[in-house]
């Protein structure tokens, strides 16, 4: 009974959740840890920025009180953003753990399997040909169907005659259509002209800037029922991971668990990096830095995935707009300067207890 | 629980020869039946078919009287535990998480394991002699202990019946001798056992009945007596066997010259 997969990132054979690990009271000591620094996350990226408010200034601008400029900046700009956030970093989070489970791979993310160039592919192409003008539905409408357009792909790939999904194929077929959308997008960048390239790059590499509260309200939409939905998967997933054979002997309807993992997991990304480009390292890190803490069991990874992940990108884009303020940091680079660093530190300490 | 088959035909490629071709079996509730044959016989997708997880070319498998497509998935796993050949882990888990999965098929949607799961799941790792490892990450095991792990978990199930897929294979003499005896007491409590091993002494000297595969078909099937016999046994391996009482178990045991 070995490990089907390299040790990887995921902190060598020694590398398990501590005795508790999986107790329903263990998972609500993390849940309540992880929403408390959630909150305070949100509050300080409500209070914090270019213009600092009093906690009495947000109190007032939530009950539609106090001064106009207040309202402004509490209600139409620090909290979608904030929000944003947090359905981003939760979603890729949930994500990120689920392709790690469904592919059996402690390297699987949430663009793993081609979503970020199929993405970036639309994105860059409404960007090129100078579009943006139209209507600001666009670039996001195109990022999605690009990353609609590599989920399918990759399935039908994947699907084989008799019907069965092997998630071998799955996998290798989404690193090769993601290998031919970055060729596309290298080739859009090759053609495109010095702006266009500068916002193509600073839109790969992920922002929260342009959340509004139509834009969240989208990502909500698809964010929370597809996470519950993968919270409802949770138990087939462990089995999973211990063999498709098994998981099918112990009651799993594996071929339907396949696709519905990968369905739910995939829009979670698509939307997120319609409305939020290219944000690395949260999908990869999160789950792998929880499973060091809390154990594999899906039961309370996913859930505690959703709560670490919105807290961890939350705090991220408070970081990417005010260190360098007034200039503004791409949040993929606060996520991996801020996560690269941390997760190694956890992965040291859980190889030499 | 009972298992029936008739005139099963597995192809896994269209144009390769039958993995299983025609083979039909009845076992009976609460008896002890062993799989025997040479390897590639098709002992293994025997057993999957049985269970309904490979597609059949042709013939019918049925649990207790029912087309075992009829049963869902949990409903299989809520009456048959299976211990599978080989198993691969992807995430570091403990042996208790491992053994708990054996309850998964009991849970509500959604529920976690209560209290009477926890028992079922302590008393299987005590009958496997498991209970000292329950928080070794499986990963680390020795191949016996991993062994051991999953018969634990096939029991946790609390199944009517069990099919175990070389459950001895890396098991030292002791624990063997136990398993089998346990795979023994198990039958004679009324759940039925398949075992499917290389071992003939094992099989000859445990099991009720005995079903020899050779190419995908059925060489013989009936009692130990009537299928070890030196004749069909030196056709279907392909070596020469001596077969005898063995003085000390008082069963017939084959010895290769």
């Amino acid at each position: 009974m070995k490990h089907g997969m390299k040790d990887g990132v995921k902190g060598g054979a020694g590398a398990r959740g501590p005795v508790w690990a999986g107790t329903v009271w263990a998972g609500s000591v993390w849940a309540v840890a992880l929403a408390a620094i959630l909150c305070a996350a949100l509050f300080l990226s409500i209070r914090l920025g270019a213009a600092e408010l009093s906690t009495r200034e947000i109190m007032e601008a939530l009950r539609g009180a106090g001064s106009e400029t207040g309202r402004f900046i509490v209600l139409d700009l620090r909290l979608p953003r904030a929000l944003m956030g947090l359905l981003v970093g939760g979603g890729l989070a949930v994500s990120g753990a689920t392709f790690q489970a469904l592919l059996r791979n402690p390297l699987a993310e949430p663009y793993i399997l081609g979503i970020s160039g199929g993405a970036a592919s639309g994105a860059l192409l409404v960007l090129a040909l100078g579009w943006m003008a139209e209507t600001s539905w666009l670039l996001p409408l195109a990022a999605f169907s690009g990353a609609a357009l590599a989920i399918f792909l990759v399935f039908g790939v994947a699907l084989s005659a008799d019907w069965r999904m092997d998630v071998r194929v799955l996998l290798l077929s989404g690193v090769v259509v993601g290998a031919f959308f970055t060729a596309g997008i290298a080739l859009i960048l090759a053609l495109a002209d010095a702006p266009t390239m500068r916002s193509a790059l600073l839109w790969m590499m992920g922002s929260l800037s342009g959340s509004s509260w139509s834009s969240v309200s989208v990502v909500a939409g698809y964010t929370l029922p597809l996470a519950a939905a993968l919270f409802a998967l949770s138990r087939s997933l462990n089995l999973m991971s211990i063999g498709e054979e098994t998981a099918a002997y112990l009651g799993t309807d594996v071929e339907t668990v396949k696709r519905l993992a990968y369905g739910a997991a995939s829009f979670i990304a698509a939307a997120g990096v319609a409305f939020a480009g290219v944000i690395g390292f949260v999908g990869l890190i999160v789950p792998h830095a929880l499973r060091l803490m809390v154990g594999s069991d899906n039961r309370l990874l996913l859930p505690l995935s959703f709560l670490a992940g919105a807290g961890f990108l939350t705090v991220a884009d408070l970081v990417a707009r005010t260190a360098l303020a007034p200039s503004e940091i791409p949040i993929g680079v606060v996520t991996a300067f801020l996560g690269v660093p941390m997760f190694l530190l956890l992965l040291r300490r859980s190889i030499r207890p | 629980m009972i298992f029936e088959a008739r005139e099963l035909v597995v192809r896994y490629r269209r144009n390769a020869s039958a993995a299983l071709d025609g083979v039909s079996l009845r076992v009976p509730s609460g008896c002890l039946y062993a799989i025997l044959g040479p390897n590639g016989s098709g002992k293994s997708t025997l057993m999957r078919a049985l269970l309904g997880t490979l597609p059949l070319e042709s013939g019918s498998a049925a649990l207790d009287g029912r087309t075992v497509n009829a049963w869902t998935r949990a409903e299989i796993a809520r009456a048959v535990g299976v211990v599978p050949q080989i198993e691969s882990v992807a995430f570091p888990i403990s042996v208790r998480e491992m053994v708990g999965m054996g309850r998964y098929p009991h849970l509500r949607p959604l529920g976690r394991e209560g209290v009477s799961d926890r028992l079922k799941v302590q008393e299987a790792l005590r009958e496997c002699d498991v209970e000292s490892l329950v928080d070794r990450d499986v990963s680390t095991l020795s191949g016996g202990e991993a062994q051991r792990v999953r018969i634990a978990r096939a029991l946790a199930q609390a199944p009517r019946a069990l099919i175990l897929d070389e459950p001895t294979a890396s098991l030292d003499v002791r624990h063997e001798m136990e398993i089998l005896r346990l795979l023994r007491r198990w039958a004679d409590s009324g759940i039925t056992v398949v075992l499917i091993t290389h071992r003939l002494n094992a099989a000859s000297r445990f099991a009720d009945r005995l079903l020899l595969l050779s190419r995908g078909r059925v060489a013989a099937e009936g009692t130990p007596n009537e299928v070890l016999r030196e004749d069909i046994l030196e056709s279907v391996y392909e070596w020469e066997l001596d077969v005898r009482t063995d003085p000390v178990t008082g069963s017939l045991a084959v010895t290769a010259r």
